[in-house]
């Protein structure tokens, strides 16, 4: 039998040891992982504007396409100073409206269009969901989207992610002919094509296709004072 | 015993799946495809392995009262540790394994072999005990993403192996073998199989 006195010593120095090896494992690997998801947000940001990537070409691609990016603020303002890129929604969504700082990508096509990429992000049914939406340069008609999930359910809500749900979005406008916004809806049963603001929702995935519906019209509607006022 | 035969125990006679019917609910989950499969099997290999290795290694030092927190600590840091080698190494295969990485802690297989083995049992075999039901494991994922996704997605390893032409002729791929039912069905299959030509492993 061992006493209390050797299971006690033994416990803390095994606590002891593990935690540095694990400390060291994470120091270590760090860079290589935050990396990881940079090329992932490259890789979605250029999914909205249709340009397929691998984990290789993502970064050269971006250089590529995206040509510019700034942050903007509620009242249409342009802040400086801050990188686009290194902005994170979760964060900013949880500040007060006026106090945000709102990503815009722009990004150079090659057939000499300009698309406006602006990130999405909201609550799902699970967790998290996020996206990325391209603008037309009349920053009005959705040129493509890109979302993603943390946990919603597969098959259902997690079709979000896939491109027959993404498509739709194509040529749908966010503003009415009165120039009012009034963002993209999910419509149950299926939208007609004749729709401009409506997209089918996903069977059996009503929650999650409503807090989409949510997310992009509470996320697009921080930029409509800076889209009208570059449309002038 | 020799070390093949601890080394291939486990393949056939005593496999953790089949057999022990030990860790079956990643083996429903992480299925679908054959390489965040093959990843998974890696992984609990490595695990397997070195938590064996471990364990036996510490054997006579481990206070009996508290063994089984000192086995999960080991477990939980070497699966921390692969877990952040994936993040590293292989992003994409490591969001699709998602929490399953980290239930490599909860795998039966895993706490099963080191009590059953490990804590008796000198370091070198209990690292061939360790290697190999984390392959024996590992076979039966294969198998079992391998049927999944011929028959769920028409493809292998992500390339797609059934022509175009067989679509046309108005072939479809199920959808119900991404589903996890289907392997509960698939793995049942496989039991029903090994049971009917190894008659030993049929109970009375």
């Amino acid at each position: 039998m061992f006493s209390n006195r050797y299971i006690f010593i033994y416990s803390v120095v095994m606590v002891v040891i593990v935690a540095i090896a694990l400390t060291v494992v994470a120091v270590l690997l760090k860079p290589k992982q935050e990396y990881n998801q940079r090329v992932e947000k490259m890789q979605n940001i250029l999914v909205s504007v249709h340009v397929e990537s691998t984990t290789k070409n993502a970064e050269e691609l971006f250089k590529k396409y995206i040509t510019e990016s700034l942050v903007v603020n509620a009242k249409g303002d342009v802040i400086d100073g801050i990188n686009a890129f290194d902005v994170e929604m979760h964060i900013e969504n949880k500040k007060k409206s006026e106090d945000r700082n709102l990503p815009i990508f722009i990004c150079s096509a090659e057939n000499g269009q300009k698309y406006y990429i602006v990130p999405v992000r909201g609550k799902g049914l699970w967790g998290p969901i996020w996206g990325y939406i391209s603008f037309k340069e009349d920053l009005n008609t959705i040129a493509g989207t890109q979302f993603g999930h943390k946990s919603e359910t597969p098959g259902l809500g997690a079709e979000i992610n896939t491109p027959g749900f993404q498509n739709q979005f194509i040529d749908k406008t966010i503003m009415n002919d009165n120039g009012e916004f009034v963002s993209v809806m999910v419509v149950k049963g299926g939208a007609p094509d004749s729709d401009k603001h409506g997209v089918d929702a996903i069977s059996g995935g009503t929650i999650t296709s409503k807090a989409l519906e949510a997310m992009v019209r509470d996320c697009v509607k921080e930029y409509t004072v800076y889209f009208s006022k570059i449309r002038k | 015993m020799n070390t093949l035969k601890l080394l291939k125990a486990p393949f056939n006679m005593e496999n953790p799946i089949t057999v022990q019917v030990l860790g079956i609910c990643s083996a429903l989950a992480v299925t679908v495809q054959m390489k965040p499969a093959m990843v998974m099997a890696l992984s609990v290999t490595v695990v397997t392995a070195f938590s064996n290795l471990i364990i036996s290694l510490l054997r006579n030092t481990i206070p009996s009262r508290i063994r089984i927190i000192v086995q999960l600590v080991v477990i939980a840091a070497l699966v921390i540790i692969v877990d952040q080698i994936l993040k590293a190494y292989v992003y994409d295969v490591s969001q699709k394994l998602s929490v399953f990485v980290g239930l490599i802690i909860t795998n039966c297989i895993l706490m099963g072999r080191l009590e059953a083995f490990a804590m008796a049992q000198k370091p070198w075999p209990s690292l061939i005990d360790g290697i190999g039901n984390g392959i024996g494991y590992g076979l039966i994922l294969v198998l079992v993403s391998f049927f999944r996704e011929l028959l769920g997605s028409g493809s292998i390893f992500g390339h797609k192996v059934i022509p175009q032409l067989f679509y046309n002729a108005g072939y479809m791929d199920n959808g119900l073998m991404i589903l996890p039912p289907m392997a509960l069905i698939t793995i049942g299959t496989i039991i029903w199989i090994q049971r009917s030509k190894n008659r030993d492993l049929i109970e009375k």
